[in-house]
């Protein structure tokens, strides 16, 4: 049984290559940053480990946007809004955990004193546990897409419609946030955060901790979505993706396969949310900028769309990119994303995965076709084919020969 | 409250149908009563009332924009009717509320009159995906194949001739194999009611002997309803024919009945 799912997930080769970025990830750099002495030129400086703690983060976010995108064809431009939850729900824990170590020395989080509160929120309370806030950080993304993707697709909202919505999601919740009286900050989010479960933030092995655990939270992510789309379900999906119509006659009932893939990504946004926050310190409303969202779709386009794996080459080749860039010539970052969208787009609809097999197989023609599950949507969309159908099927030439 | 209410005031009575098509009698697999069906005031489905045996094959022909595309969205319930019911197999439960998917796992299976397969998916794949099972989401996420669905998927792929093709992916298949691989997608679903859709549009004739062969091979184990403009075809099909016109049923009777049905050839022919 167990040899079986590892079959099912990859070939022994894949398993090896897996392995040795896992061995990269959680062994090789905790090693040259902590075991290495500061100064010996094989040190991996400090500062590095939580910007690595960081992609790691949005690898997961990029992950979870392939499954919903890429396999199901649903452009969500609402992760920022799952990952914000789990971000703020980790964030009101840190918050607490300050104590009476903030600028006021208050038993209250500096902003409540700021803005005169006598008293913490009943909301706040329960996020004095650790175990509460982590456990909100999945639950409540989770609940939320639950509920949000039932009226969605019960009401058979799709394609743009879906994308439009899900924007204007983020940008109401983006408002509510920047509001003072909602409780959470406001403009300027929860942050100055001193320690997680005891260990000082600050300290390096706090970090490389956190790091680490984003790792591992990226490579169990990572599994799990691959055993969603190598088992039947994720075969559906791209049933669903293509000929939605078609599905529900083979008897499948596409409401709850979507919402089961929906709910699963909205909880791993929000667990990515969660480990973001600790390492970054701050957690504000700007999160939810309506070009966030677009962006992580951006990785998913670049890196190529339904491969898993390209959802976190995008991720990380992007945000390596806007990092250097945005020191070196920040006027230009916004012109290299959009450029390199659009050059994507047009010239490379696998993205860099589709670029990597042709170079492999020069001879094959359709760049990433290989495995059939790593082309993008066809561009027809399903309501346009719908259309087309039904003009299809009336122009009936009349019987040839009745007599 | 002055009025007393007895017992036999709160038993509805049963309204009497509205046209006067009797039930069937004995087992019916299929029973559409008395539908309708308006596009904007078109009357798409005039009172349509057909009765289906279990193992029947019955064709379905009609000129253009008789019902007969619209009869089937009904019964798979693509479809709502403005009224009318639709049973199934001798259940009391109305197809006509249920949901597509929901109609589908009681036993009615589509072929579409375009090829409809899963074009990112291989051959094998689709067969998959058509064949007999717990389609829950569950069900789907820890699904493994039995060994009975392994023969059905295997029987089904030499049936339909496209072992060579199995891994293939069925976007890259001509459109006459998309056309074998969605009866073969029929096949393994292992409905109790099949809905074809013009199986021989776009066939060479030797696949059009094949396929007559296999709707008669198909008939007495399920029941088979054949939408079809070739005439020739359903002459060799041989079985009843029912000829829909302007959303009702015209005639119903045997292919010769048919050719010489006074009112069919005025149909056809025009005045």
């Amino acid at each position: 049984m167990a040899r079986g799912v590892l079959r099912q997930l990859h070939t022994p080769k894949q398993w090896a290559a897996l392995s040795a970025v896992a061995l990269v990830l959680l062994v090789w750099v905790p090693i040259q940053n902590l075991a290495v002495p500061e100064g010996a030129p094989a040190h991996l400086p400090n500062y590095l480990i939580p910007l690595f703690g960081k992609f790691l983060c949005f690898v997961l976010l990029a992950i979870a946007m392939d499954l919903i995108w890429g396999y199901t064809g649903i452009l969500s431009l609402g992760q920022t809004v799952f990952f914000a939850l789990g971000g703020y729900a980790m964030g009101m824990y840190l918050m607490r955990s300050i104590g009476t170590e903030g600028v006021y020395r208050s038993e209250l989080p500096d902003f409540m004193v700021f803005l005169d509160w006598k008293e913490l929120p009943w909301f706040w309370r329960p996020f004095d546990s650790f175990g509460f806030a982590a456990v909100a950080a999945l639950a409540l993304p989770g609940l939320f897409a639950f509920v949000f993707g039932y009226l969605a697709f019960r009401s058979r909202i799709r394609g743009v419609y879906l994308s439009i919505i899900t924007q204007a999601l983020t940008y109401a919740m983006m408002l509510l946030m920047f509001r003072n009286n909602t409780g959470f900050g406001g403009n300027n989010g929860l942050t100055d955060f001193k320690r997680v479960l005891g260990y000082p933030l600050s300290e390096q092995p706090t970090k490389v901790a956190l790091y680490a655990l984003s790792g591992g939270a990226v490579l169990l992510g990572y599994l799990l979505c691959r055993y969603v789309v190598t088992s039947k379900l994720g075969r559906v999906l791209l049933a669903i993706r293509d000929q939605e119509g078609r599905v529900t006659f083979a008897g499948y009932n596409p409401v709850t396969y979507k919402l089961f893939v929906w709910t699963l990504a909205a909880v791993l946004s929000g667990l990515a949310g969660a480990l973001y926050v600790p390492q970054v310190g701050i957690i504000n409303p700007s999160e939810l900028q309506p070009a966030n969202a677009i962006e992580i779709a951006i990785w998913c386009a670049v890196g190529g769309r339904g491969t898993l794996f390209g959802a976190a080459i995008g991720a990380v080749t992007i945000n390596g990119l806007k990092s250097f860039l945005t020191n070196a010539y920040p006027d230009a970052w916004l012109f290299v994303l959009g450029g390199l969208f659009v050059v994507v787009t047009l010239f490379f609809p696998a993205g860099i995965v589709g670029i990597l097999r042709s170079l492999r197989r020069p001879n094959s023609k359709d760049s990433g076709a290989g495995d059939g599950t790593s082309l993008p949507a066809p561009a027809v969309e399903p309501a346009i084919a719908e259309v087309a159908h039904a003009a299809a099927s009336e122009p009936e030439p009349a019987a040839r020969q009745a007599s | 409250m002055s009025e007393q209410v007895t017992g036999e005031q709160l038993v509805p009575a049963i309204p009497p149908p509205a046209t006067p098509v009797p039930p069937p009698m004995g087992h019916a697999m299929l029973w559409v009563d008395d539908v309708t069906v308006s596009f904007d005031g078109f009357r798409a489905l005039n009172h349509l009332s057909l009765v289906l045996d279990p193992g029947e094959l019955r064709c379905i022909i009609g000129a253009n924009g008789a019902g007969k595309t619209t009869m089937m969205d009904v019964i798979t319930g693509k479809t709502r009717p403005d009224s009318g019911r639709v049973f199934m197999d001798g259940s009391s439960v109305e197809l006509t509320k249920l949901s597509e998917h929901e109609i589908a796992r009681r036993g009615v299976g589509r072929k579409f009159q375009r090829p409809t397969v899963f074009e990112q998916l291989t051959t094998f794949e689709n067969l998959e995906l058509a064949c007999r099972a717990n389609k829950g989401v569950f069900a789907s996420l820890f699904a493994r194949l039995s060994g009975e669905q392994r023969e059905r998927i295997e029987h089904a792929l030499t049936t339909i001739g496209l072992q060579a093709q199995r891994e293939t992916r069925s976007g890259l298949l001509s459109h006459g194999q998309k056309q074998w691989l969605e009866i073969g997608m029929l096949l393994v679903q292992d409905p109790k009611v099949m809905l074809i859709d013009e199986p021989v549009a776009g066939m060479t004739h030797q696949e059009i002997e094949r396929t007559a062969e296999l709707l008669i091979g198909l008939a007495g184990k399920h029941t088979v309803v054949v939408v079809e403009h070739d005439m020739e075809f359903v002459r060799r099909l041989a079985r009843t024919v029912t000829v829909l016109h302007e959303g009702r049923v015209l005639f119903e009777g045997s292919m010769d009945e048919v050719q010489n049905h006074p009112a069919v050839i005025e149909v056809y022919l025009g005045s």
